[in-house]
């Protein structure tokens, strides 16, 4: 029978399970679940509620910021500064509201700061041209020092007359008993996987990471889309703060140290690929989640917590190893 | 009347006169080959027909009206699509997304509009195939041939009413099949009384498909004229200099 032209056109490529099945984001959840099972077999103090309920507290943070940083790497870009934003911001919120502010103007004075250091970021790095690794190497100083400087390098656990209510925010559990950070997470992830799918501004994201020369010549708004990416990534870091600083109910100038490497793995981990232009918000909560497990996992287990840098690092290679394989696969 | 008119253009930067009082016109329907060295001026007077340069003298008439653009985007809006020699794809998208980028659909009221997903697969799909070409809308363009990418640049000039399409090149680094594949993409754009502006260092692909034939050397035009009452040797002399003018 002869294929019309029409016929060939139509014709889908791949079905959307042969699509699952070749995704790294779908490994990593299986690698994930399997470690879940085995965990659960081979210790008692896995699968408690108690457990469980740390496991996706502790998630959260980092998840929350991967989500921002996964829409950076898509873009083509890169944010070192987002551990010392998250401190910078939970000192804003901290200080604000320890001079006696309520919690409305300590959440938008901590955004507000979050959006300002992204737009700066951005600028920098849309219109001055540098490098984006240049940028936030040197926001990741600067952020961290003025958050020395706003709280004078002390410990603020008294945030006011809305102390309480801080606290309830990101220590509280108000849906079924799931941790409220869980719930920030879940909300979060779902506006980013909708903007990256579904709206203009997203696929825009994902072409700048594929082709920016591309972009430009087709009329997309380059500039000012990187600049948004970059206050993005800074939200999310000072809303990762936020929540933290009500579940912490303390804020020391270390908060969020070394942060950006383990958001970068989970990004990463998760099937963000740093060359740009590829990444999902789901496989940023996946990558996080994979992390977690191993800490989580290590301590029950009994092994030395020295051997889990040992443990991420591998992660990474591995995931990334896998979708090396999988291209070589493809490509023959 | 001529689609596009220009006369007497001139483009000097600073001490360098990239093009020289230049006027030609091009009719609905005709594929014109622009050929000559490279520092001829063939892109610099391309560039100022998709606006990223504005002349420095003359002028360009587009349907009898002054044609006078401060941005590349502006060319687009009075109907003059360029397919970059790059071709300007993100290997990471779909051919659909491709063709759409920078002009997608949505659906859906106010701030809450969405891509439309259905409608841009079921467009780019019908103009591949009014161009003829096997290319499916959901593929991703990093595993295509050279002529399907081609095929996706091109598909672009075909969403909004073009009346000129420049080609920068395109032909220059793909296989002998897949450019017969482009030859004919060029051919179907005309058969829709779209004038294409062939800018190509290829002499064979500028007599295969062209009707006419303009020659650039150091800034001027040396030759304006039919594919049919010219030859290879002819233009070959015309662009290196050993025929000074017809």
């Amino acid at each position: 029978m002869a294929v019309t032209l029409e016929q060939t056109i139509e014709r889908k490529e791949r079905s959307w399970i042969s699509t699952v099945l070749s995704s790294q984001t779908f490994w990593v959840l299986i690698a994930v679940l399997l470690a879940c099972l085995f965990l659960t077999l081979a210790t008692d103090a896995f699968a408690t509620s108690r457990n469980l309920y740390n496991i996706t507290r502790n998630v959260t943070f980092v998840a929350i910021v991967a989500l921002g940083m996964t829409v950076v790497i898509i873009s083509g870009g890169i944010d070192l500064s987002v551990g010392s934003v998250l401190c910078l911001c939970s000192m804003v919120l901290a200080v604000t509201m320890h001079a006696g502010y309520g919690i409305e103007i300590g959440i938008a004075a901590a955004i507000g700061t979050a959006l300002i250091v992204g737009a700066f970021n951005g600028v920098l790095i849309a219109y001055v041209g540098m490098p984006p690794f240049v940028v936030t190497l040197g926001m990741l100083s600067i952020a961290r020092s003025l958050a020395m400087v706003a709280s004078n390098n002390t410990v603020v656990f008294q945030f006011g007359p809305d102390h309480d209510k801080l606290l309830a925010l990101g220590g509280g559990a108000w849906l079924f008993g799931i941790a409220n950070p869980v719930l920030y997470m879940i909300v979060l992830a779902l506006l980013t996987g909708f903007m990256l799918r579904w709206t203009r501004f997203g696929r825009h994201i994902f072409a700048i990471g594929g082709n920016e020369h591309a972009a430009t010549l087709t009329g997309v708004p380059v500039k000012p889309i990187k600049v948004a990416v970059y206050m993005i990534s800074a939200l999310s870091a000072g809303i990762a703060g936020i929540i933290q600083t009500g579940w912490l109910g303390a804020v020391t100038t270390n908060i969020g140290s070394g942060m950006e490497l383990q958001v970068i793995a989970a990004s990463v981990i998760g099937g963000a690929n740093l060359v740009g232009g590829v990444g999902t918000a789901i496989g940023a909560l996946i990558g996080a989640a994979l992390i977690e497990i191993i800490r989580n996992s290590l301590g029950l287990l009994g092994i030395n917590a020295f051997w889990q840098g040992c443990f991420i690092g591998g992660a990474i290679l591995v995931a990334v190893l896998f979708d090396r394989v999988r291209n070589f696969r493809q490509n023959d | 009347m001529s689609v596009l008119e220009l006369v007497n253009v001139s483009k000097h930067f600073g001490a360098i006169q990239a093009v020289s009082e230049v006027s030609f016109s091009l009719e609905a329907g005709e594929v014109v080959g622009l050929m000559g060295d490279n520092g001829a001026g063939k892109s610099t007077l391309v560039k100022m027909i998709a606006g990223n340069f504005r002349p420095s003298h003359g002028a360009m008439y587009m349907e009898g009206r002054e044609l006078i653009m401060h941005r590349p985007v502006e060319a687009r809006q009075h109907g003059i699509e360029i397919v970059h020699q790059d071709l300007a794809l993100c290997d990471n998208l779909t051919a659909a997304a491709n063709v759409f980028l920078g002009r997608e659909l949505r659906r859906g009221l106010g701030p809450f509009r969405i891509l439309d997903y259905a409608s841009m697969y079921k467009r780019a799909g019908q103009i591949f195939a009014e161009l003829k070409s096997e290319t499916r809308p959901r593929d991703l363009v990093k595993k295509m041939s050279g002529g399907q990418r081609q095929a996706v640049a091109i598909a672009r000039t075909r969403l909004s009413d073009a009346k000129i399409v420049l080609m920068d090149e395109p032909t220059a680094a793909i296989s002998v099949r897949q450019v017969a594949e482009v030859l004919n993409l060029i051919r179907r754009l005309r058969d829709q009384g779209i004038t294409v502006v062939l800018i190509s260092h290829r002499m064979p692909d500028v007599f295969d498909v062209a009707d006419r034939v303009i020659v650039m050397r150091r800034g001027r035009k040396v030759a304006d004229k039919k594919i049919a009452a010219s030859s290879p040797e002819e233009v070959t002399g015309l662009i290196t200099g050993a025929i000074e003018q017809v």
